[in-house]
């Protein structure tokens, strides 16, 4: 067991006890045994830290990342990947399935916690395949992905076409507690488009995906959910009219919930101009109507969490003819400082933006976290608002550099990552 | 034009980064050497002991030979690889490719590409001029330029007049750079042809968008018919070529509605019968082999402007 931790005199966000002040927090035994009135818990001889004027989180977790492993470890390995996540503060990731071979069974799922457990830098939460193969025809063995240890199931990367497929994964899912994941897409609109569908799309020469190839299926899939009166989860939403149909249907009491990611408020399809291939992604960066509504349903509960959609790339797949470059950028390094911004628009407040990154990622899932509760297992993030830091290629920990936000000046960091009560990431420079 | 002007420009990439100076002055340099293919003895010395690559990774005659044409004409020594015959097809990236060729030493190299964007992404990666013949369904400068500087010797100039470009805008590479170009020199630009052809925000490129044909050509003084790809006829986009040639096909009958005087383009390869009357392409309106003859001039002048002549 890790010795005990003190941290002294942070700002204590805990959406899910209700608590936003200057608390210290003791950890024990891997456990969180105290949080108090400053100056109220006694040092146990171990690591103290002073916090004034940093915030003291529940573990940030990220329902959505590419780890890459098996397959692709030249783009990033779980090793690489957990390492980048408990640099960007997050205790916890959803890994998907689009792996070679797809995690469509349970050995691979097996491997992958065997990889994570191996690194310890994050609680890895496999999510299997909706389809043998992810190639749309038959449903993958949910009973023993569950078995082994998945949380959810997708086919991200690629829709499922096939709706009486999408039907069946909904209403079988249920017999084993998984979450279905939709990667919302109707592929017919959306084949061969490189970029947002409009005047620069045009003026590119690219060909466009329109925002209705993401809509269409958002609302084929609220529909599935309420007609087999199962959960769903839409992932990585771009669109304002996709939110629309989202808050619609949670009027209605549909079982939906919804994450999009830090480059979806954050950019829009300018980012692409001159053919930059870092602000390639799908779906693609929409306009600046779209990053208003979405900036909305952050706010009003509409979308539930900010996932990062953490894809990695090697130069190969990214410097090249933009039709060809690869889809998605790393996101693990970056979301911590893109959220904060928000917070100071006043956008969002604090305690919102736990709920996004921490409680409702957890709850979503069905596993721990997202609560700094005495006796809960001790994954906490420190974060530290104010500082300031150029976002370079050295800087990163992941295996690969596919950002669009290199040589951005970022502001706030996370600077001290627990994991049951071992220090997983601390900044150069910050110390007990 | 200002006497301090000089053109600057390394690349030509698309008409979208020239301004109207630079396009005068590419104008005025191809009919200054326009003559030169006119004489007997076709060739001068300007570009004696100058590298020009001509990378097509699309079939192309008539840009291909045009470019090798005009360098010839200048005396550059020129050298042509095609996909087929390039180390792509054995997995090296186009940027390796062009990173090797430029380490030959070539003075420009001259691209055709299907994939949009490829001509910036060479001249980002390698230090020698690149010009672009063609970058999927982005731009086609040099047949920009051809058409600005056909139309200009057929009306005299450019400000004011009525262009109507029919047909395929959205695949079109040569639309959009006719667009750009005209607008950019003062014209009017109307386009029309099926809407599933027409491009979302073609307006902010400088187009007008008209529904019916014979709306877009009335008045015009110049008709620019573009080829319907037959290849994209797996997509949905329209019924028949029959029912196309019906509705959006340039006839005796548009061409009535458009001034008396009007001129009929088309930048080849011609569908007769499809998107044009074989009557009108052969016909006394028609400047089409007008603008394959200008092809070499600007190309020509193109060359020598991105190579520092002055």
């Amino acid at each position: 067991m890790p010795g005990s931790i003190l941290l002294k005199n942070g700002r204590v966000i805990d959406p899910a006890n209700g608590i936003d002040q200057i608390q210290d927090v003791l950890i024990a035994g891997g456990r969180i045994s105290a949080v108090s009135q400053p100056g109220s818990l006694p040092d146990q001889g171990g690591v103290v830290y002073d916090l004034q004027g940093k915030w003291v989180v529940p573990g940030l977790i990220d329902m959505h990342v590419h780890l890459r492993e098996p397959g692709q470890e030249y783009k990033e390995t779980i090793e690489t990947g957990t390492r980048a996540a408990a640099a960007g503060g997050f205790t916890a990731v959803a890994a998907m399935p689009n792996t070679k071979p797809v995690n469509d069974n349970q050995t691979v799922t097996v491997f992958i916690l065997a990889k994570a457990a191996e690194a310890g830098f994050a609680r890895v939460y496999p999510v299997g395949a909706i389809s043998s193969g992810s190639n749309g025809e038959h449903l993958a063995e949910f009973g023993e992905l569950r078995q082994a240890g998945a949380v959810a199931v997708t086919d991200d990367g690629l829709p499922v076409g096939n709706s009486q497929l999408m039907r069946r994964a909904l209403e079988y899912a249920g017999n084993h507690d998984l979450l279905v994941i939709s990667h919302a897409e109707e592929m017919t609109l959306s084949h061969g488009g490189a970029m947002n569908d409009g005047a620069l799309a045009t003026r590119l020469g690219l060909r466009g995906i329109p925002h209705v190839a993401e809509e269409i299926m958002v609302y084929r899939d609220l529909a599935l959910a309420e007609f087999t009166g199962r959960p769903i989860h839409i992932a990585h939403v771009s669109t304002r009219e996709s939110l629309s149909l989202i808050r619609r249907a949670k009027e209605k009491g549909v079982a939906v919930t919804a994450e999009t990611a830090p480059h979806y408020f954050t950019l829009t399809e300018k980012a692409v101009d001159g053919y930059n291939t870092l602000a390639k992604m799908n779906p693609p960066l929409r306009t600046e109507a779209d990053v208003v509504a979405v900036c909305e349903a952050l706010r009003d509960g509409t979308l539930d969490a900010i996932a990062t959609d953490h894809a990695p790339h090697g130069e190969l797949d990214k410097d090249r003819e933009f039709d060809l470059a690869a889809n998605g950028i790393i996101g693990l390094e970056t979301a911590v400082p893109l959220t904060l911004q928000l917070v100071r628009e006043n956008q969002l407040d604090a305690r919102r933006m736990m709920e996004l990154l921490s409680v409702n990622p957890a709850r979503i899932l069905g596993v721990p976290g997202g609560t700094l509760s005495v006796g809960a297992p001790a994954d906490i993030t420190v974060i530290d608002p104010e500082k300031r830091f150029v976002f370079t290629e050295e800087s990163i920990l992941s295996k690969s550099r596919n950002s669009p936000f290199l040589g951005w000046e970022l502001q706030g960091k996370a600077v001290l990552t627990i994991l049951e009560g071992r220090i997983t990431w601390q900044e150069n420079g910050f110390s007990s | 034009m200002d006497p301090e002007y000089r053109f600057s420009h390394k690349h030509v990439l698309g008409l979208a980064d020239l301004s109207p100076e630079d396009i005068q002055a590419v104008l005025q340099t191809a009919e200054s050497f326009k003559e030169i293919s006119a004489r007997s003895i076709k060739k001068v010395p300007t570009l004696r002991g100058k590298t020009i690559i001509n990378f097509f990774f699309e079939p192309s005659t008539r840009t291909r030979l045009s470019f090798e044409v005009a360098a010839k004409r200048m005396s550059a020594d020129t050298f042509n690889i095609s996909n087929s015959g390039s180390s792509t097809v054995k997995g090296e990236t186009l940027i390796d490719t062009a990173r090797n060729l430029a380490a030959m030493n070539p003075d420009c190299i001259i691209l055709r590409h299907p994939r949009s964007g490829s001509a910036r992404l060479l001249a980002d990666h390698v230090e020698v001029s690149v010009i672009n013949a063609g970058d999927g369904t982005h731009e086609h400068p040099s047949q920009g330029l051809l058409d600005l500087m056909t139309v200009r010797e057929a009306k005299g100039g450019i400000a004011g007049l009525k262009i109507a470009i029919i047909g395929d805008i959205a695949h079109s590479r040569v639309a959009h750079s006719n667009i750009i170009g005209f607008s950019k020199m003062g014209a009017t630009v109307t386009v029309s042809g099926p809407a599933t052809l027409i491009p979302p925000g073609i307006g902010e490129l400088g187009a007008q968008v008209s529904r019916s044909v014979m709306e877009a050509v009335d008045g015009a003084d110049v008709i620019m018919a573009l080829r319907i790809q037959k290849e994209r006829q797996q997509d949905p986009l329209f019924p028949t070529l029959r029912e196309y040639a019906k509705f959006f096909g340039i006839s005796q009958k548009v061409v009535e509605a458009a001034s008396p005087e009007a001129i009929i383009m088309h930048p080849g390869p011609i569908n007769r019968g499809v998107e044009l009357d074989p009557k009108l392409a052969d016909g006394s309106r028609s400047v089409i082999l007008e603008q394959v003859t200008n092809g070499v001039a600007v190309r020509m002048a193109l060359i020598y402007l991105i190579m520092g002549g002055d």
